[in-house]
């Protein structure tokens, strides 16, 4: 069937439910959200209908600054690792047979779908004292007695590494399985090795893509809101931890508000880049 | 030698990805009510409790509920959304698309923050259907995404063919459409369906005095006592993500699902 402009009102019909759960239920929220983060705090209910600016202003505090610091460079650490990390290996996967390519994406969707809170309990039993990895290392007779790896930033690290590796390799696969194979063929025919190959065929070829994975994955990141208070310090909590915390534990919604709007803005000036970068790889 | 590297850089990444599992499941077999590694003695007890302890198996029922119809209404709403993308010409409808992408894509505090305030502002914070709507929405994007894949895939003459014979929309929506669409509904209602299973913070933040799901009790005994149980819970959850997937990839063609142009291959 031909693809047809809608003729009669009737035609639209197919859009009525999902128009109206999305606007009732996301775009009526997320506005709910933006108008709250302009009310004052009330400390007995959730806010009182104002219209001010304090809930911004408190991001100049220098406590806020660290916060919003500290989360930007551990997005910024975990989309390196995890870009670093995920793209030879997404590379080589997409060699593999076909058997081998969906045995390792049941994996791969799998711990991706964990929760976080299984995610960050794992972690802490692996790196705790009692049964954690130092003892593989004491019985190993690398080390004199098992210590606790946690709570720390490395831990927080690893766990966040853990958590979007997955997601960087699922990212990364749809391009790197399309990626033209007379492109390699080239290469190797002129003598390239296959890891020269891959350094100067593939990587370039893909340098858009990479950038943009690089963002998907820091968003992502920026996301991660029980990985650092399970696995960190509250020094080490991120952006995402302090608006939970403000709203549940300290009942500060217009506050919490404010943050979510301010994450919003980050997260949608990046994914807007990410779009702008495809356009052009696509155009180019 | 090459070959060896790969083998040994497979097996690294591997090795990091199943390191926490392995871990968690030698904790779930501990025979006392301890958290040690390797474990100590052996017992299947702590998976019965998942069962038997009426907290958390009213813990499992929440979730399980929650999953079930959170992922029918999640599709309920892409379906209509994807098919009338596919079958009309109506580039501001690409708006409700957007939308649909859009609580994946942002972090996901922000979707539970606003949803918390529009429940605690509409006065109904903390009743149970709260929280299936609230998933619906975060997850609509997958079965949204599996469904364009699928509408994508279908042949346009085949439609095209049975209209000619006859067929007015309904029949074909019917007899063709929806059976060449339907593995792709299913792997989006499944992946809806783990993926909620497993979500935390957009549950907690609409029910979370209320009522507990699975995440929620985990992270509470997490806090507040640990026991085998929440390692025995996280094996059975992977469990289930894994053999979801598996049927997918069994049934389905999980490489196309993910993003490979042609299923025909290598």
């Amino acid at each position: 069937m031909r693809r047809e402009r809608p003729q009669t009102f009737a035609d639209y019909t197919p859009l009525f439910f999902p128009g109206l759960m999305l606007v009732v239920f996301f775009v009526v929220p997320f506005s709910t959200m933006i108008a709250v983060s302009f009310f004052k705090r009330d400390p007995t209910g959730f806010y009182t209908r104002d219209f001010v600016f304090d809930n911004y202003a408190r991001f100049l505090s220098s406590f806020f600054g660290g916060v919003l610091g500290f989360s930007l460079l551990l997005a910024i650490g975990v989309a390196i690792c995890c870009v670093v990390i995920a793209f030879p290996f997404t590379y080589l996967l997409t060699q593999r047979p076909r058997r081998i390519q969906t045995l390792w994406l049941v994996g791969l969707l799998s711990v991706l779908s964990l929760s976080e809170v299984i995610i960050g309990f794992a972690w802490s039993t692996l790196l705790s004292r009692t049964a954690g990895i130092t003892n593989l290392f004491v019985w190993l007779g690398l080390m004199e007695a098992p210590v606790a790896l946690l709570p720390s930033v490395w831990a927080v690290l690893t766990g966040m590494v853990y958590h979007a590796l997955p997601y960087t390799i699922l990212v990364l696969y749809p391009a790197l399985v399309r990626l033209d194979p007379t492109l390699l063929e080239a290469a190797r025919t002129l003598g390239a090795s296959p890891v020269r190959a891959f350094l100067n065929v593939v990587t370039p070829a893909l340098r858009n893509t990479l950038v943009a994975t690089l963002i998907m994955v820091f968003v992502f990141a920026l996301g991660s809101y029980l990985l650092p208070q399970i696995l960190g310090r509250p020094q080490h909590w991120t952006l995402s931890v302090l608006i939970t915390d403000q709203a549940i534990y300290q009942s500060n919604m217009p506050f919490a508000a404010a943050m979510a709007v301010f994450l919003v803005l980050i997260s949608l000036a990046l994914v807007g880049l990410t779009l702008l970068i495809g356009r052009r790889e696509n155009a180019g | 030698m090459s070959a060896f590297l790969r083998r040994l850089y497979f097996t690294a990444v591997a090795l990091f990805l199943a390191a926490p599992i392995v871990v968690v499941a030698g904790v779930s077999v501990n025979e006392k009510q301890d958290l040690s590694f390797p474990p100590k003695g052996f017992s299947l007890s702590w998976y019965g409790q998942i069962f038997l302890d009426p907290g958390w198996r009213q813990a499992l029922f929440a979730s399980v509920v929650l999953a079930i119809t959170a992922a029918a209404l999640a599709v309920a709403i892409a379906l209509p959304l994807a098919w009338f993308l596919w079958r009309r010409i109506a580039p501001w409808a690409n708006v409700f698309q957007i939308l649909g992408l859009a609580p994946f894509i942002l972090p996901p505090v922000i979707t539970a923050l606003g949803l918390l305030t529009f429940w605690a502002t509409a006065g109904f914070y903390g009743q149970p259907w709260t929280a299936v709507i609230s998933h619906a929405i975060f997850f609509v994007t997958l079965p949204l995404v599996t469904l364009s894949l699928g509408f994508a895939s279908i042949d346009r003459a085949l439609v095209e063919a049975a209209s000619t014979m006859g067929a007015d929309d309904r029949t074909v929506l019917k007899t063709v459409v929806l059976p060449l669409i339907l593995p792709y509904l299913v792997s989006g209602y499944a992946f809806a369906f783990v993926l909620s299973l497993n979500e935390y913070i957009v549950a907690y933040m609409t029910i979370g005095f209320t009522m507990e799901t699975l995440p929620i009790k985990i992270f509470n005994a997490l806090r507040y006592g640990y026991t085998p149980t929440m390692a025995s819970v996280s094996i059975f959850f992977v469990a289930i993500a894994a053999l979801v997937f598996g049927l997918i990839a069994r049934f389905g063609d999980i490489r196309r699902l993910l993003g490979a142009l042609s299923s025909d291959g290598k």
